[in-house]
């Protein structure tokens, strides 16, 4: 033992948690590193990796890292790719674990004694933790451990992750199996199972199964309960569409307070800096470009946070893949899987998102046709476009005796994107992918009520990538736009509004005559440039073409839009929004997502033209409209 | 029998994994049969496991969940064709 503490892998043992999807493994990841974590992709692919320390019992540095869920080592996703290539050591450039801990979800052990069989054929040192071990109590589900463990081969201990009750009991375990760490450890010879060998599997784990767990005295019978509504044809899909009415609602409305906050702040910020600094290149950089551009971003934080404090709860409680058997077979009709629900959903906040969980997606089609759709979905990011021109457009007025005009337009928009996502998936399926259609084949596990830590944790890490993102990508944007809209300078003295001289300007007059069939203006044009950034920007520029063209007197932009558009060339713009391939970040996370060129440059044209195509038409039938 | 040609509340015993009706129509799967097999083996699907069909979709009647065991899941009717099922007596009375 003495001479192998100067190993690295004896103090600072590096431990990979394996295990079925829902078994609570990322809990556990979670009470084990606690706040110490660390979010990256694995390198070359771009499934997240979360990496944490623990300290053991003995003092070792355990270095844990959560590996996406999986039934078995043969990968269906690319997430499940990473778990096998990871534990199997041939993912370069990350280091084959040196001891595996397989969770396991203790009141649904059938399918995971598979994995542990199959893991324990790597020949590593493994540890089997029995999680939610206190819902397998209640439930009178009684398991002989010591059974168990002599029938698998590998030591068990108990753990509630969520009670960070047996973090204990797991880091000895560590210390105990770093003991053990030897260099043929990685000598293995894992090839995929054929159906008679996973059929022997089963069998076996069966047979395991029969001799040390007795059936639960009393079974969960609340998940039968609420499925028999929550699955009801009817009933069920009713509820669907009641939460996700909620949750717009809440996206919408619990968010404005803050939003105006935020933005009040940022303007705050903003006319403290303008007094601070003498009027010049200084204080135009640090107002317009990186106070004004970073807050036109971080206001939609709020937004973003409400989303996924949704998701991440309905995911929790075990919903989300409820919500995928209700919407398969409208998703299907369109050619999408039923899983694609979540990233069309997720789309709403932000398509980036979005795009990335796409990877719950097995079948490489089905995955790049819901990446290709997804921008479609009515991202946040438009909503401060849509408002603007509906305030300024759209009187506000009831309708039918109830409806107010303004939300029935906003819908429309919504409605628009959502059933042009739908077509264009139906159309790509119809025209790149014909037939073949992946299997549908979801397990739909147990009602758990959601631990709030761990929906705060989710709701952190989804806060800190927004942040990052804003802090990079969207940040050097507003500064390169700031440049392109401030340079040149125009000469002194010279009639006509700054911006009209500038980089940005030229651009937005170059571009024009390809737009001004679908009736936009130079100033459209010129907003368009800077919008590809991210689109809400495109209202800042307007802001500032109007108020640095001096045309602004006084009144709110809305106001002095009403007075330069025609109503023809706003809708148009609108009907614009709803389909423009409008933010390069969507654009770069679809490259990355697909390791492609390809796929983004159809995306962005496919995109440009049903925008082309949609204002051409708005353009030209409101033109005709009679007042 | 077949899983796919079931309705709500019928339970029985899985026979054996076959080939789809998909693999024989023109409908193709994505995957070949052997995958699909495995797939389904994976999740629980084995010969001897116990079900019982809880619902069914809205359009269709596809897909549907079913009680596995001591587990649940949802598929369609176009891979539950590749199981083979025996009824209980009592749920084929039902039918």
């Amino acid at each position: 033992m003495a001479s192998l503490v100067q190993e690295p892998c004896c103090t600072a043992p590096r431990v990979a948690l394996v295990g079925n999807p829902n078994c609570g493994k990322t809990a556990l990841f979670n009470a084990l590193t606690g706040a110490r974590q660390k979010v990256a992709n694995f390198p070359g692919v771009t499934v997240e990796r979360k990496a944490g320390l623990a300290l053991t019992p003995a003092g070792r540095r355990a270095q844990i890292v959560d590996l996406p869920g999986t039934y078995s080592l043969r990968a269906r996703s690319p997430d499940e790719a990473v778990t096998r290539d990871v534990v199997l050591g041939r993912l370069a450039g990350e280091a084959q674990p040196d001891i595996l801990v397989c969770v396991a979800d203790a009141t649904n052990l059938r399918l995971v004694l598979r994995l542990v069989m199959e893991l324990r054929q790597l020949g590593q040192p493994m540890v089997l933790v029995l999680n939610m071990f206190d819902i397998a109590e209640r439930q009178g589900i009684r398991i002989d451990r010591e059974g168990l463990s002599q029938a698998l081969g590998v030591p068990i201990v108990t753990a509630v992750a969520v009670r960070r009750r047996g973090l204990e009991a797991v880091l000895q375990e560590v210390d105990a199996l770093a003991e053990r760490i030897g260099p043929d450890a990685a000598a293995h010879d894992w090839r995929e199972p054929t159906a008679q060998e996973i059929r022997a599997a089963h069998r076996e784990a069966e047979r395991i199964l029969k001799l040390t767990v007795k059936p639960p005295l009393r079974p969960d019978t609340w998940t039968g309960r609420l499925d028999g509504v929550l699955l009801h044809p009817v009933a069920g899909t009713l509820i669907l569409l009641a939460i996700l009415f909620l949750m717009f609602q809440a996206v919408f409305s619990w968010a404005t307070p803050l939003m105006d906050l935020i933005d009040a702040g940022f303007r705050l910020l903003g006319r403290g800096f303008a007094e601070l600094l003498p009027p010049g290149l200084l204080q135009s950089f640090l107002v317009d470009g990186v106070i004004a551009g970073v807050g036109s971003v971080l206001v939609f934080l709020p937004q973003i946070l409400i989303l996924f404090f949704f998701i991440i709860l309905l995911e929790d409680f075990g919903y989300m893949a409820r919500a995928a058997f209700l919407m398969d077979r409208l998703m299907g009709a369109a050619g999408l899987h039923g899983r694609a629900f979540i990233p069309l959903l997720s789309s709403f906040a932000c398509a980036i998102p979005g795009i990335m969980s796409a990877r719950v997606i097995d079948n490489r089609r089905d995955r790049f046709t819901t990446i290709l759709v997804a921008p479609l979905t009515t991202c946040s990011a438009r909503i401060p476009v849509y408002t603007l021109i509906i305030s300024a457009f759209i009187p506000e007025r009831l309708v039918w005796g109830f409806a107010n005009l303004q939300g029935l337009v906003m819908f429309g928009l919504y409605a628009a994107g959502i059933l042009s996502a739908l077509a264009v998936a139906f159309v790509i399926r119809r025209l790149l992918w014909r037939g073949a259609a992946e299997p549908f084949l979801i397990e739909l596990p147990a009602y758990k009520l959601p631990d709030p830590a761990n929906v705060a944790r989710g709701l952190t890490l989804r806060a800190r990538i927004f942040l990052r993102r804003a802090g990079t990508i969207i940040f050097s944007m507003m500064v390169l736009i700031w440049f392109l809209s401030s340079f040149p300078a125009p000469p002194p003295g010279a009639p006509g509004p700054a911006i009209d001289y500038s980089l940005a300007g030229l651009l937005g007059h170059a571009i024009h005559p390809l737009l001004a069939p679908i009736g936009f203006s130079w100033q459209m044009a010129v907003a368009l440039i800077p919008g590809m950034a991210a689109r809400e920007v495109a209202v800042g520029v307007l802001g500032t073409v109007y108020s640095l063209g001096g045309e602004v007197g006084g009144g709110t932009l809305a106001h002095a839009l009403a007075g330069q558009w025609s109503l023809a060339s706003a809708l148009a713009f609108l009907a614009w929004y709803v389909f423009a391939p409008q933010c390069a970040s969507t654009l770069a996370v679809v490259r990355r997502e697909t390791n492609s060129l390809l796929w983004p440059t159809i995306l962005f044209a496919y995109m440009l033209a049903l925008a082309y195509g949609a204002a051409f038409l708005v353009f030209r039938l409101a033109s005709l409209w009679p007042g | 029998m077949r899983l796919s040609d079931l309705s709500k509340g019928d339970r029985g015993v899985i026979t054996g994994i076959g080939p789809s009706d998909a693999a024989s129509a023109r409908l193709g799967h994505a995957i070949p049969h052997d995958e699909l097999e495995r797939r389904l083996l994976e999740m629980g699907f084995v010969e001897g496991a116990r079900f019982q069909v809880l619902h069914e979709g809205l359009v269709g009647r596809d897909p549907i969940a079913i009680k596995l065991d001591d587990m649940r899941l949802a598929l369609r009717r176009r891979e539950a064709s590749a199981v083979q099922v025996a009824l209980d007596e009592r749920g084929a009375a039902a039918r």
